[in-house]
């Protein structure tokens, strides 16, 4: 069983076109997983064991007829719990959304049931996908595998929690400023972010529209490549999707590295970043020179001005998504109040969290008359300086490489009462999102070697615009000459 | 000391498109609450608007309607403000970037001879959706919410303050709820309030920089309109009269009392955080797009207005009756199509005379008349050719109103209607009125002419007006050797 647990998709598809397992026994090896770790990871918060065993029958009957099986059906995930599920319970980690079923199926999550693959659950998340460390979320924190006294990141930390701790060998996760791969560094995972427009947002509850884009974390880049497959394309529901021909993201994997040009820019490798991820950083750039590949410094001037621009934009347009949360129609309402206004506030006041609160905030104060010129406008000028800024760098390298995170997971609590700090967890990977490329995370090694949990240590990889074929290249070629990406947690299996 | 009037107005105008203009829900009126609600427009967690095409060439046929220019790019903003008929807590408007730029619409202000021209400039127009509607009756207390409106699309047209009175206000409203429907955007039903209109009211002294506005909300019928900006400027004047002054205000018409009371000041207007919606890319229209529309306009009133006056001889005045809807013009065409373009100034004369007449006492549409376009212009063949007189052809007329006959022709055929022709028997009957009436002979030969019209009246009531009225005159003149 633990050659199941560890898997890749492309064996588990193998095994499951075999009739070695079946998707049910698949799914029931993962659900009784999950039922007996979960409870001290916090990763799934909302299970339906009939509901799983129900899609995993129907994924077997498909594989019997043989028609309409692809390489994924059988093959379980879970859902983070910030796209809308049909039939399930869909919380974005929200008091305000605590009893909210949704009652249709965002285009993700349509695409990879369509493609057969079994839904394990929902996955915990930072409420609403604001924050870094998943302290944020109504239903608790999620705990490191690795270290249950760390957190795993945000706000995709329940993927990537359940990954790591092998409850489920993928899931969905949505980045807007690192919230796939920041988790996946934390976790020791592989997650991909791809470049906006390329994955639909319908039914994806919308944190920062122009920012939002949902993508694949699993253990390796070849199962990300798989996913993300199964994900992307073209949706008329979504405006800002990009009508472009499908893709298979696979078709590079095997390609080598000889003659690839990596960019690395001089502003990720300054101050800032600890030294057991600088060094993690460093052996894989040294093991990528070994591949073929070349390193050429770059520039990003103004990349120091992402996490306040990020800050700005952000905020504004999650004030305004925020908005129909209103208790009028559904969600929480709070259960006494006088009039209208009072029942906007109570139920606003009691149903979001204060990381939330805080955002929405900011976010109706940049907008404000008088000061939108001064802020809002402001940092979308200072976006275009950043895309600007990956063209021009993009002109000598064919992929971007620097640190997934500036540290390794960190204690509970130990940014929680600092925004700042917490918000600066997520200075390499904010700007991608601002200029709407691609990036991802691997994993590179191990920090903190020196206490009796050493961390995991992410690598990220930015493709220019459409490159996420080169950049799974670029990681794949790289798990195929070390094992980073196939190391456990202790003491889970 | 005179007082200038100034007035701007801004009109939501609801789009005919078949849907809503972010999502596939109908926009049909009168459905059950809420049954036209689909998963955009309640709002649920992580749905998007999707752009209505229908809806955007509505916007271009109204800016090529008014001479605008159809920007090449515009931008769709978020209005941000908390209501419950207000699903995602903000409106999907256009605030920087309009769609519509410019432009402006040619109005007649008065009736007759007297009417003057004028031209209202137009700021903008712009597309954004609707409101859902909140009901506070019949709920027990509470408010219910019925959002089967929301999201319908609406086209607001703005003017710049051009018009200086009620007038002129009605005026251009009329116009402009003429040229909607005439371009086919707009079903102009003013109860179902598919076209409402705010109006700006400001005075000032003649010279001097405008007055401080006041904005009359949700006027919907062009009677209140007159009201409600009469009585707000004879309120302002008072106000500043007795030295108090003008405070911006947004206020509403109370048609029982026929007065403007404020709903609320300018210190407690909304900050509404205009900001592009980044769910939806700009909206970009190309001169290929434009042309497309361009070419499936119809002929516009004020190009009908010239070709009427060209080809046909109408008066400018007219001209412009006969172009006021599209219904009427659409009527005046089809008739002059059957009569004949050398009937033309006949037709007008008997749209504008008889029928309008007919139509009024009735309180009807021309588009709902009794008499087609097509029989109405068999009607005025038959005058023309000189089978039945002017004063028969009323008879006619009134009869295929009554629907006693399919046409003018059968009426004639059906009612021996048919005009005598024959100068023999006109001769003979002239002869026996003359008999019959000595004594209006000696009159008239004393030099009474009105003796001679009651001896043309003699010869038509024997013919039971079926002679033809000159003739009857010319043998009468010539048997008296006048």
């Amino acid at each position: 069983m633990s050659d199941l647990i560890n898997a890749s998709l492309k064996e588990l598809g193998a095994a499951l076109a075999a009739k070695k397992v079946s998707a049910v026994e698949l799914a029931t090896l993962f659900l009784d997983r999950i039922d007996a770790l979960n409870p001290g990871l916090n990763a799934f918060i909302a299970l339906d064991r009939d509901r799983t065993l129900a899609q995993a029958r129907a994924a077997d009957e498909s594989l019997k007829v043989g028609a309409g099986a692809t390489a994924l059906t059988g093959i379980p995930l879970a859902h983070k719990d910030i796209f809308c599920t049909k039939g399930w319970r869909t919380s974005c980690g929200s008091r305000m959304l605590e009893n909210f079923i949704s009652p249709y199926d965002a285009h993700v999550v349509e695409k990879l049931a369509a493609a057969g693959m079994v839904t394990l659950g929902k996955l915990n998340m930072d409420e609403f996908a604001m924050g870094s460390s998943n302290e944020t979320s109504y239903f608790g924190p999620v705990k490191n595998p690795w270290d249950s006294s760390r957190v795993p990141g945000g706000s995709s930390g329940g993927s990537a929690a359940a990954i790591a701790a092998r409850l489920a060998p993928a899931a969905t996760g949505t980045d807007t400023g690192g919230s796939i791969r920041q988790p996946a560094a934390l976790c020791g995972l592989t997650g991909l972010k791809p470049t906006y427009g390329a994955v639909s947002r319908y039914g994806m509850i919308a944190f920062a529209s122009s920012l939002d884009q949902a993508g694949p974390m699993a253990k390796s880049a070849e199962d990300c490549a798989l996913l993300l497959t199964a994900m992307a394309g073209f949706d008329t529901r979504d405006s800002t999707s990009l009508e472009r021909p499908a893709e298979d993201y696979s078709r590079d994997l095997e390609k080598p590295l000889n003659g690839m040009r990596i960019g690395l820019p001089k502003e990720f490798f300054g101050e800032g970043m600890d030294a057991d991820v600088r060094a993690a950083v460093e052996a894989a750039l040294a093991e990528y020179r070994k591949l073929g590949a070349t390193t050429v410094e770059v520039s990003l001037p103004n990349s120091g001005l992402s996490v306040p621009a990020y800050y700005v934009i952000a905020p504004a347009e999650a004030s305004s998504n925020l908005s129909r949360f209103d208790g009028v129609r559904y969600g929480y309402r709070a259960p006494e109040y006088g009039d209208l206004n009072d029942m906007y506030s109570k139920s606003r006041a009691q149903g979001f969290g204060a990381e939330v609160k805080r955002r929405i905030l900011i976010g109706t104060y940049v907008l404000s008359h008088g000061y939108y010129d001064a802020y809002y406008l402001k940092a979308q000028k200072i976006r275009r300086l950043i895309a600007a800024d990956f063209q021009e760098a993009f002109k000598v390298c064919d992929v971007i490489m620097g640190p997934t995170s500036p540290s390794v997971a960190f204690a509970f609590g130990a940014k929680s009462a600092d925004p700042v700090q917490m918000y600066l967890s997520d200075i390499y990977t904010i700007s991608t999102n601002l200029a709407g490329l691609p990036g991802m995370s691997v994993p590179c090694g191990f920090g903190a070697t020196h206490l009796a949990n050493p961390m995991p240590v992410g690598l990220q990889i930015i493709g220019s615009w459409f490159g996420e074929a080169k950049m799974l290249q670029a990681a794949h070629q790289y798990q195929k000459a070390t094992d980073w990406h196939t190391r456990m947690p202790g003491g889970l299996s | 000391m005179n007082w200038e009037v100034v007035i701007g107005l801004e009109t939501h105008a609801q789009l005919q498109t078949k849907s809503k203009i972010f999502s596939g829900s109908s926009i049909a009126f009168g459905a059950e609450p809420n049954v036209q609600a689909n998963a955009v427009d309640i709002a649920l967690p992580g749905v998007l608007p999707v752009l209505n095409r229908e809806a955007v060439v509505c916007a271009i046929k109204f800016g090529l309607a008014v001479g605008a220019t159809i920007a090449p790019r515009s931008v769709f903003a978020r209005k941000n403000y908390f209501y419950p008929d207000l699903p995602k807590g903000y409106q999907i408007s256009q605030f920087e970037i309009p769609v519509v730029q410019g432009g402006g619409l040619s109005i007649r202000v008065g009736a007759g001879d007297t009417a003057t021209e004028k031209f209202v400039h137009l700021t903008r127009a712009h597309l954004e959706e609707d409101a859902g509607k909140s009901l506070h009756e019949d709920f027990h207390g509470k408010s219910g919410i019925d959002l089967n409106r929301a999201g319908t699309p609406l086209l607001e047209i703005v003017t710049e303050p051009d018009m200086r009175s009620s007038a002129e206000a009605v005026a251009y409203a009329r116009a402009l709820h003429a040229l909607v429907q005439w371009i086919g955007i707009c079903d102009g039903n003013m109860q179902e309030g598919s076209f409402r209109c705010d109006a700006n009211v400001s005075v000032r002294r003649p010279g001097e920089p405008l007055g401080t506005r006041r904005e009359i909300k949700n006027l919907n019928s062009f009677r209140f309109m007159q009201q409600a900006i009469d009585f707000e400027v004879q309120w302002q004047i008072n106000e500043i009269t007795e030295g108090r002054a003008i405070r911006q205000a947004t206020v509403l018409f109370d048609p029982d009392t026929g007065e403007t009371r404020s709903m609320r000041s300018k210190e407690d207007a909304h900050d509404y955080r205009y900001f592009p919606d980044p769910d939806l890319l700009p909206l970009e229209i190309g001169a290929d797009w434009i042309a497309e529309v361009e070419s499936g306009l119809p002929e516009l009133p004020q190009a009908m207005q010239a070709r009427f006056q060209a080809e046909y001889g109408l008066s400018a005045y007219d001209a412009a009756i006969l172009t006021a809807s599209r219904a009427m013009a659409d009527y005046y065409v089809a008739a002059v199509a059957v009569a004949g373009g050398a009937n033309g100034k006949a037709v007008a004369n008997w749209i504008m005379g008889e029928l309008a007449a007919r139509l009024n006492k009735g309180d009807m549409d021309v588009a709902a008349s009794p008499i087609s376009a097509a029989q109405l212009a068999g009607l005025i063949q038959r005058i023309a050719d000189n089978t039945i007189s002017n004063n028969i052809a009323k008879k006619v007329f009134e009869a295929l109103w009554n629907g006693e006959g399919k046409s003018a022709d059968e009426i004639i055929e059906k009612q021996g209607l048919k005009q005598i022709t024959d100068t023999g028997a006109i001769e003979a009957l002239v002869d026996e009125v003359l008999a019959a009436n000595q004594k209006s002979v000696e009159e008239f030969r004393a030099g009474k002419e009105k003796a001679f019209n009651a001896l043309v009246g003699q010869a038509m009531k024997a013919t039971k007006g079926k002679a033809n009225p000159q003739q009857v005159t010319d043998l009468l003149r010539k048997k008296l050797g006048a």
